[in-house]
């Protein structure tokens, strides 16, 4: 992960005011930075988003392809996920210096997307045994600001929100070969549930107390995070420990109960700018990444 | 419970109008013409091609008689004697310490030109050159004033003076160097009650105001008790103040931070860094700064 080193006096600043509810920036312990979001910016994908967090930049683009069922899931599709950390967000990453965080990211995401209910897989099969969509995500990082985990997880989401995967026609043959046929309106597509979904809260433990949304600067002060991720409802389907650092019970009970408050009104907000964002339709004006 | 800020990106457009004093400036890309006329001298930034004297970097043609250079808007610190800068220790070396300062080479801050604490003036032993690293270690900050500029380019510090040296608890902005307006003075004691360091650099130290002058200790003994609520929400203020100038491209000194934090005083600290309520302190800023000089 993308680090600054602090002075032992600006280390203990930070701790000292996460101890009194007031962060650098003026923040409390519970609240997000300024986050922007905006969908389908990349065209040549179903569906894009694009999140900025303070400083951190995420770019995520969802691509539908055709696929063969796994064995063990016959009637269901499935997402594969690639998440790319370009040297555009930090130095550390040129070469293969991002390949770990990256896997770790990847994997994370693999592990919270594959408990059940979390997308409709059965809405994505076609013909059982033989063809399914598949949904490649890939997630480019542009700028490494701090919290990573929850800036990729609100922009999948999103991406996933303005995913449009065209409706496909099965045709039965005399002989009994299977044709698909591709609908010919280009917006004849489905779209895909994100209600249950699930986002990423990343509390860094600071002192005795936790916080959201750490910064660089705040997480070179923390030596523990628990990543935990939730549901809209307010559920909690995984739970992840990062860091050197150990936690005791306690306060991993606390973090989780704020990781369920602030996912909960995170995927509020999330969903009102999503449709707010729909429903300027196409009087929306793209900012892209030039605005 | 506080609801997540989420909002959707709006394209950015300038505050206010551009107020250009003393004259249009006049602005250049790289590979512009700036004159095709070749009675003139090449000075920095710009190139000499097909007798036409061409612009390298993004930025203002400046003129003096016949040098013609082109000052980058935004650029790498390049050092001059006499500026403060902000650093950060990176290295520990035989007698000098290596010193970040965002400029295209680390900085060197020799063990010969370092205050020993107790204000002594003697020869450097081999024992100090052992001690250096409980005087100063990777990650640490200090205040320093630039000695010389070797010829490659990387500056040579000093802390010759009771005012610099180690920086203890505060805040610390970076932002690029063409924003700092030179000035007679780079440590300004707010009213507001705390204090601020505004390096040419572009690194900007805020911390408490300290309550005593320790003349004894020459800045190596920092401060580890904690800074109370009262400071940290002025200290807050500020950053956020300076964050928002900084984006709006405004130049930063110590009027134009006390005009800013001045108006941001109505709104909370955490919605200073909010785009439209950064437009409005900004545009108030602006208008108070234009009514001082005119």
């Amino acid at each position: 992960m993308a680090s600054v080193v602090l002075s032992e006096a600006e280390k203990l600043y930070i701790v000292h005011g996460v101890q009194e509810d007031l962060r650098v920036d003026g923040r409390g312990c519970e609240d997000y930075r300024c986050a922007e979001v905006e969908t389908d910016v990349v065209s040549n994908t179903s569906g894009s988003a694009r999140v900025k967090l303070g400083h951190t930049d995420i770019l995520v683009g969802v691509k539908a392809e055709m696929g063969t069922p796994k064995l063990e899931k016959p009637d269901e599709g499935y997402l594969e996920f690639f998440v790319d950390c370009s040297a555009n967000a930090t130095p550390e990453f040129e070469g293969r210096g991002g390949e770990e965080l990256g896997t770790e990211i990847a994997n994370t995401l693999y592990r919270i997307f594959s408990s059940e209910g979390s997308v409709d897989l059965k809405s994505l099969c076609i013909n059982p045994r033989e063809h399914c969509w598949v949904l490649y995500v890939d997630v480019l990082l542009l700028e490494c600001g701090g919290n990573l985990f929850d800036a990729i997880s609100i922009a999948v989401k999103a991406a996933l929100f303005n995913t449009r995967i065209p409706k496909v026609h099965v045709l039965e043959d005399e002989e009994g070969s299977k044709e698909i046929e591709l609908s010919d309106d280009p917006y004849d597509c489905i779209r895909l549930s994100v209600e249950d979904v699930p986002c990423i809260v990343t509390l860094s433990k600071i002192g005795y107390r936790h916080v959201v949304d750490a910064t660089l600067q705040e997480e070179a002060c923390s030596l523990a995070s628990l990543l935990i991720s939730v549901t809209s409802k307010g559920a909690l389907t995984c739970m992840k420990k990062i860091g050197k650092g150990s936690l005791d019970p306690e306060s991993i009970f606390e973090m989780m109960e704020t990781g369920k408050r602030v996912g909960k009104s995170l995927h509020t907000s999330l969903q009102k700018i999503l449709d707010e964002e729909e429903s300027l339709g196409t009087t929306r004006q793209k900012v892209g990444f030039l605005g | 419970m506080a609801a997540v800020p989420m909002r959707l990106p709006k394209v950015r457009k300038a505050v206010g109008p551009s107020v250009p004093r003393g004259g249009e400036k006049h602005l250049v890309v790289p590979g512009d013409t700036i004159t095709a006329d070749t009675g003139y001298m090449r000075g920095h930034g710009t190139y000499v091609a097909d007798e036409k004297l061409i612009a390298s970097v993004a930025g203002a043609v400046e003129r003096v008689n016949k040098l013609l250079c082109v000052t980058p808007l935004r650029s790498r610190y390049n050092g001059e004697v006499g500026d403060i800068v902000v650093g950060r220790i990176t290295e520990v070396q035989q007698k000098r310490w290596k010193v970040e300062t965002n400029s295209r080479l680390d900085s060197v801050l020799l063990l010969s030109s370092m205050n020993l604490p107790g204000g002594e003036l003697r020869r450097r032993s081999a024992e100090d050159e052992l001690a250096m690293r409980d005087y100063l270690q990777e990650g640490d900050l200090i205040s320093a004033e630039v000695q010389s500029v070797f010829s490659d380019g990387a500056a040579s510090l000093h802390t010759r003076s009771l005012k610099y040296g180690k920086l203890g608890q505060g805040v610390l902005v970076q932002v690029s160097p063409s924003l700092v307006k030179r000035q007679k003075t780079h440590f300004h004691d707010l009213p507001c009650g705390a204090s601020v360091i505004l390096g040419n650099n572009g690194y900007i130290w805020i911390y408490p105001t300290p309550e005593q002058k320790d003349e004894e200790a020459g800045g190596f003994t920092t401060n580890l008790e904690p800074v109370p609520l009262s400071d940290r929400e002025v200290i807050s203020r500020l950053r956020n103040c300076i964050v928002a100038l900084v984006t709006q491209k405004l130049m930063l000194f110590d009027t134009s931070i006390l005009y800013c934090y001045e108006a941001s005083l109505p709104h909370q600290i955490k919605d200073i860094l909010k785009p439209e309520v950064m437009e409005e302190i900004v545009l108030e800023t602006r208008q108070k700064l234009l009514n001082l000089e005119g």
